[in-house]
């Protein structure tokens, strides 16, 4: 009776749903909600082995007067800034050259740039460490030599180590984004510029009032993308230095609080820095909303 | 925006994108030439184009068979286990929510749905110091479950999933109820099979991030046994270069498996790197 009772509630078109979601509520709450209060409650602690005492203020304090979060916030912002720099309008550019009728071996072309990003980060910087090797020889040495120039300490100078940051990520993402951009073209209608061409339009001037408004949506979503990938940016400076951070190169937000969290150990500290990352999503995403005008909408 | 140029700057924009290909390429084709030259020459000369072949050994894969070197072979079972569980996991809780999401209407949908949307907006990463803590509370560290279990409802594979089933054709559902099929039946029988394309996208994107993934794996896994790939080369990254010979044969052999995959499902690696766009 009742295991019959209990089946007929369990496939009840009612019940159902519910069971559909379940694994999301559950999983929402050990591992989002919970950590989220633990967070919060850590973040007020002094926590050492065995013995656990509430501080206050005294993290985010400390954290506040701590020039290396300042810093760990720059890198990050300058970090964003340039993969932005580099993989918005170079992919688009390409993108658009891309897409050319008659022009041959597209498909290879497209598939080329593709590949690095099969690579991990990784692999991406175990290689880039070699080319970019401090002797003489290296590739990137030799290159630069042909140039006039000396040879460089790239991993031991801020902004040799951004440039190859920036790099390793520029590698992998631009074949991505590229696709992204042909996607967006192909959904730009054809009549669009044909109307152009019979009003004489130059190419430049198609490109400036059709092909770049119409690429407005791809291109707000390949920036969202690039600037919570450079929040949250840890592997590509965590191949270049993995214990030194040499004059604080490549101290992202995440290398911060890696460094404080699981290296030093220091939880009650660590859990103030996951509050003011939190934080910091939150106002961006409050910014993004707005700017993207969701909050008219509503 | 499909035009067509004259030929002079057809011959331009091939030269262009030859050269880029050359650029994009070379650092794999540095480390493959790189894998089969003995390290002292590296040494002494670094990565380089040179085809030396008389100078081309297999020591640096030879170095996997030492004691030292059947670690990686540890290391690659680890991230096959994970990636393989975590990707099969991640593709049928997200679609069992996804779809629970699309098609039915039912109290507290909205603010599930809205759930979703903030855990998608707000990363776990943010939250990796008290999962940690957590997985010690739960006995999870150095487990593989302990990788995988905070990722196996991932939010934006919800959001994919329901994005797709939102398209599929609800009277397939209305008949198979008067069928007398019950729900989860019409989910497996009809739905999953109607969502092949989605799943495909979706194990590329997860697979490719779990294979390659290193905070959170490196967070969890801190004994040398239960390293990941991506751990493990890390590990062997040292200043003295005396682990350099496994650190290029073992780069190599991380990426194979990606290559074959790629090669023969290349779709759904173009459909699930760009799953983003589905979105609005």
């Amino acid at each position: 009776m009742i295991n019959d009772l209990k089946h007929k509630l369990l496939y009840s078109k009612k019940v159902a749903p519910y069971i559909f979601i379940l694994p999301f509520i559950v999983s929402f709450s050990v591992f989002y909600f919970y950590p989220l209060l633990s967070s919060i409650n850590m973040s007020f602690q002094k926590v050492l082995p065995g013995d656990v005492t509430y501080v206050g203020l005294d993290n985010y304090q400390r954290l506040l007067n701590s020039a290396d979060f300042f810093t760990s916030i720059w890198v990050t912002a300058k970090y964003t800034f340039w993969t932005i720099v580099v993989l918005i309008p170079l992919p688009l550019i390409l993108a658009v050259f891309l897409n050319t009728k008659n022009l041959p071996g597209r498909n290879l072309f497209r598939s080329s740039l593709f590949i690095p990003i099969l690579t991990s980060t990784i692999v991406g910087g175990i290689i880039f460490r070699f080319i970019f090797a401090e002797s003489e020889s290296s590739i990137a040495n030799s290159i630069i030599s042909i140039f006039g120039f000396e040879s460089l300490k790239w991993r031991f100078t801020p902004n040799t180590g951004m440039f190859m940051m920036v790099l390793l990520a520029s590698w992998r993402w631009m074949g991505v984004n590229l696709l992204y951009f042909l996607a967006g073209l192909q959904n730009i209608p054809k009549d669009l510029y044909e109307s152009a061409d019979i009003d004489g339009a130059s190419p430049f001037a198609k490109f400036r009032f059709i092909t770049i408004p119409m690429l407005k949506p791809v291109t707000m979503y390949v920036l969202t993308i690039s600037i919570y990938g450079g929040f949250k940016m840890f592997e590509e400076s965590y191949v270049y230095w993995q214990s030194a951070l040499p004059g604080n190169i490549g101290l992202t937000l995440f290398r911060y609080l890696y460094l404080k969290a699981f290296q030093e150990f220091n939880l009650g500290y660590g859990a103030a820095i996951s509050m003011m990352i939190l934080l910091m999503v939150i106002a961006i995403n409050f910014i993004q909303l707005y700017l993207t005008g969701a909050f008219k909408k509503n | 925006m499909s035009h067509s140029y004259s030929k002079i700057k057809i011959a331009l924009l091939v030269t262009l994108f030859a050269l880029l290909t050359f650029i994009f390429l070379f650092p794999i084709y540095a480390l493959i030439l790189g894998s089969f030259k003995p390290v002292k020459e590296l040494f002494r000369s670094g990565l380089n184009l040179s085809l030396e072949f008389d100078l081309f050994t297999l020591e640096n894969y030879a170095a996997m068979t030492t004691k030292k070197g059947l670690r990686y072979f540890i290391w690659f079972k680890n991230s096959l286990i994970i990636t393989a569980v975590q990707t099969f996991l991640t593709l049928f809780f997200s679609s069992v929510v996804g779809y629970g999401l699309a098609v039915y209407n039912f109290k507290g949908r909205n603010l599930c749905f809205i759930l979703v949307l903030i855990t998608l907006m707000i990363p776990t990463e943010a939250l990796l110091l008290p999962l940690y803590k957590l997985m010690i509370d739960l006995h999870l560290i150095n487990t593989y479950a302990g990788v995988i279990l905070p990722v196996i409802v991932l939010p934006f594979a919800i959001f994919f999933f329901r994005q797709y089933a939102l398209s599929l054709p609800t009277e397939l559902i209305e008949a198979a109820r008067v069928d007398g099929c019950t729900e989860y039946g019409i989910f497996f029988r009809i739905m999953v099979p109607m969502m092949t394309p989605a799943y495909g996208a979706m194990a590329i994107l997860v697979g490719l991030f779990s294979w390659n993934n290193l905070l959170w794996p490196m967070i969890i896994l801190n004994s040398s046994k239960s390293y990941t790939l991506p751990i493990g080369l890390v590990a062997l990254i040292s200043p003295y270069g005396n682990n350099m010979a496994l650190l290029l044969s073992g780069s190599i052999l991380a990426v194979i498996p990606v290559l074959i995959i790629y090669l023969f499902m290349q779709r759904y690696f173009i459909e699930g790197l760009t799953s983003g766009s589905v979105k609005g």
